[in-house]
């Protein structure tokens, strides 16, 4: 027991531990009378900010969401304390498989980091990379708004709730996801190393 | 005071994902190569126990911690909105490597360039909801 408990600080989590995890913190949300869904807190953002002048979308109490940004403030904090005192900094425990094409795409020691350095180290920053990750995050929210929901909403929430919606939003992301990795994402690579 | 708790659910779920490598790029390419089962489970499990949650909670009408029947509402049927919604928030997801959950839990981890892609994400919300009415639903 004690070498399990030890372990959750030394070791990566395995799926069986995440996933339940994940599914406690869902419910410990049901409980409280919220429900999960983390691209939420992005349109609560933009109405916080001011978006409801220019489209009724915005227009609605986005302080009744303020659970929600501490909800967010939390994965903060959780990803700081992770790094900081779990242990939690760099080998990535990807297959040799993912390695090989990585490597053969043109990064250098994929897996060491949680990050590529090639897409988000501060010292190769360049409009390239700017562009990059801009786009990418605008197709998240703009997919997440559209779709009603993101993995949280529709993969978790909306699929522990047998939602025929949730289950076509997940083929969507895959659709889009796997359209990126297999056609899109190597020629993009070689516009940006 | 009230929404302590909340923080204190953001702080699991951040400290799990990251601990579960769930934010790393690198683990949600090799999802969408198909070569490893770590992301399939993990997601597979949260998926398997939450219906059981979900069925639960239906089952013996359970009360929230204020005092009211945890209701679910169901999501409006349509088959375009989600699968043209969800085809770009994957193209997203699999370009950066990041969801909305571990975006914020990366920046936590230190890695400020996140804050592009949150920028980003505040940007299309914003654009969604300025094209909205346009779109095909």
């Amino acid at each position: 027991m004690l070498d399990f408990l030890n372990s959750l600080v030394t070791d990566r989590w395995e799926w069986y531990v995440v996933g339940p995890v994940i599914s406690l913190c869902m419910f410990l949300l049901l409980y409280f009378g919220r429900e999960f869904g983390v691209s939420a807190s992005l349109r609560a953002g933009c109405a916080a900010l001011g978006a409801g002048k220019y489209s009724s979308f915005f227009d609605f109490d986005w302080k009744s969401q303020k659970w929600n940004f501490m909800f967010v403030l939390g994965t903060i904090l959780g990803g700081f304390v992770s790094t900081q005192f779990l242990n939690s900094n760099g080998n990535i425990g990807i297959s040799e498989a993912t390695k090989a094409d990585l490597t053969a795409l043109g990064f250098t020691n994929p897996g060491v980091d949680f990050l590529p350095a090639e897409l988000f180290s501060i010292s190769e920053f360049g409009i390239g990379m700017f562009l990059f990750l801009i786009v990418g995050g605008f197709l998240i929210g703009f997919g997440a708004r559209y779709a009603g929901g993101c993995t949280s909403g529709h993969a978790i929430s909306g699929l522990s709730n047998l939602q025929v919606p949730s289950l076509i939003a997940v083929c969507g992301f895959f659709i889009g996801g796997l359209a990126m990795t297999y056609f899109i994402f190597p020629t993009i690579l070689k516009l940006l190393l | 005071m009230k929404l302590i708790k909340f923080l204190l659910i953001g702080i699991l779920f951040g400290i799990a994902l990251d601990k579960g490598e769930v934010v790393s790029w690198f683990r949600i390419y090799e999802m969408f190569k198909f070569q490893a089962f770590h992301m399939y489970g993990i997601i597979g499990s949260a998926v398997v126990i939450g219906i059981v949650v979900v069925w639960f909670i239906k089952r013996t009408s359970m009360q929230s911690s204020e005092g009211e029947i945890i209701r679910f509402t169901p999501k409006n049927m349509s088959v375009a909105r989600y699968l043209i919604g969800g085809t770009f928030f994957g193209l997203g997801w699999a370009m950066v490597g990041a969801c909305p959950g571990p975006m914020y839990i990366l920046l936590g981890k230190g890695f400020l360039l996140v804050l592009i892609i949150i920028l980003g994400a505040l940007i299309g919300t914003f654009v969604y909801g300025l094209l909205r009415s346009k779109l095909p639903h």
